[in-house]
């Protein structure tokens, strides 16, 4: 059979054309991303200019008698970039069709996960200030809150994987709950750098 | 420009480069406030130009596949913005087709304004550009040319692309008003598409009263 009788033996709609050379899933969790990045964006906008029109305070920030525990925090974010490369490695792993690496890296990405969320609710508890103590308070809550947040979401994408994973789900063919799972963790851990220096640090 | 993160393996190394990013700000910060300045703008510079040159190195498309249509016929991809329906084209065309069981596809982009474009106001471009293709392949037609055509992308890289995956060319025309008039020309389309696209390229200007 020649290749024009092949191409004219398809029948249907004619294949899919992906001109990004990305896939639909792939494609639409970056757009999400996108529309993230822009909600974050807004945050800081606040947080940068609360920061400049408060220079009342002698060029101290925090404010006086606000402490930003940067080491606890520190150490939560090296729990948060360890979770990376557990995620990383769990979709090497099937990649690889090593399900037990799967499943491990998942495990522990949920965990580290999971330490990361509860360590920032201790952390709010014993900070000493709340939400309504200055803008600058405000802010705080808001950028690590809604950070927060989009680790509970991150956690609870990791749990389906987990349970896939558990259950037999992917293959090194099929991985893409995997695949775009991880661009979302990353895309977490991604935010939380730039949050805790630009909150914690600067 | 290609989405440089297409994976989560991707992703992870952009996640350790960010690492790096920020832990040479803050050991900048630490030693003083202006180095720290300093090591941000410089850094974001470095990545701003870092990203404009990966752009101009990016490889060509893969060859594409064998085209599934007759061994004999030859089939020729025109891109053409104002210049569709003129003279110095239509000789070209004449040329390429002359001897041959030769297929010509059209491709106008629908060119719009860069506020149109973000306002997503595209439905006069469109209507312009299927206006000039209409009356091209009428003038094609008429010199004994088959020809068919499409309105394309406002950006003439992406409209090739774009009808690369369903034509299939054998070679590519590219038609521009002379330098100093053509926008193509000043923004390197003819050098770009000789360079992503796997494919001959013959470059047309077209002098338009």
């Amino acid at each position: 059979m020649t290749a024009f009788a092949e191409a004219h033996d398809h029948h249907g709609p004619p294949p899919i054309h992906y001109s990004s050379r990305v896939t639909p899933a792939v494609l639409g969790m970056f757009l999400f991303i996108a529309s993230e990045i822009m909600l974050f964006g807004s945050f800081f906008t606040v947080y940068f200019f609360d920061r400049v029109v408060n220079h009342s305070f002698g060029g101290h920030w925090p404010p006086p008698g606000f402490h930003r525990p940067a080491f606890v925090a520190g150490v939560n974010t090296l729990i948060l970039v360890t979770s990376s490369f557990t995620m990383h490695w769990a979709d090497t792993s099937i990649k690889r069709g090593n399900r037990a690496g799967l499943q491990a890296g998942l495990v522990l990405t949920l965990l580290l996960g999971l330490t990361f969320l509860l360590t920032q609710v201790i952390e709010y508890h014993r900070l000493g200030f709340n939400t309504g103590d200055t803008s600058f308070a405000a802010t705080f809550f808001g950028l690590t809150g809604l950070h927060g947040a989009h680790v509970f979401v991150g956690l609870t994408i990791l749990s389906v994987m987990t349970i896939r994973a558990f259950r037999g789900h992917f293959s090194p063919e099929h991985h893409h709950g995997v695949e775009i799972g991880g661009i979302y963790w990353h895309f977490v851990d991604v935010m939380w750098i730039v949050v805790y220096v630009t909150v914690y640090l600067l | 420009m290609r989405n440089p993160i297409r994976s989560e393996a991707d992703a992870f190394r952009f996640v350790l480069l960010t690492i790096g990013y920020f832990a040479l700000i803050v050991i900048g910060s630490v030693i003083n406030v202006w180095l720290g300045l300093g090591v941000f703008v410089g850094l974001t510079l470095g990545v701003v130009w870092w990203i404009v040159s990966r752009r101009s190195r990016e490889p060509p498309l893969p060859p594409q596949a064998p085209p599934p249509h007759p061994p004999d016929e030859h089939r020729i991809l025109v891109v053409a913005n104002e210049t569709v329906g003129g003279a110095e084209l239509l000789t070209t065309l004449r040329a390429h087709v002359s001897g041959r069981n030769a297929r010509v596809h059209v491709v106008s982009p629908a060119l719009n304004s860069p506020l149109r474009h973000w306002v997503s106001d595209e439905d006069p471009a469109r209507e312009e550009a299927q206006a000039r293709l209409d009356r091209s392949l009428a003038a094609m037609r008429a010199a004994g040319v088959v020809a068919d055509g499409e309105v394309g992308d406002g950006d003439p890289l992406q409209a090739i692309e774009d009808a690369l995956r369903t034509f299939r060319p054998d070679e590519l025309i590219v038609s521009t008003h002379p330098p100093g008039r053509s926008h193509w020309l000043e923004r390197g389309v003819v050098e770009k598409a000789r360079e992503r696209f796997a494919l001959p390229v013959t470059h047309v200007t077209v002098e338009l009263p």
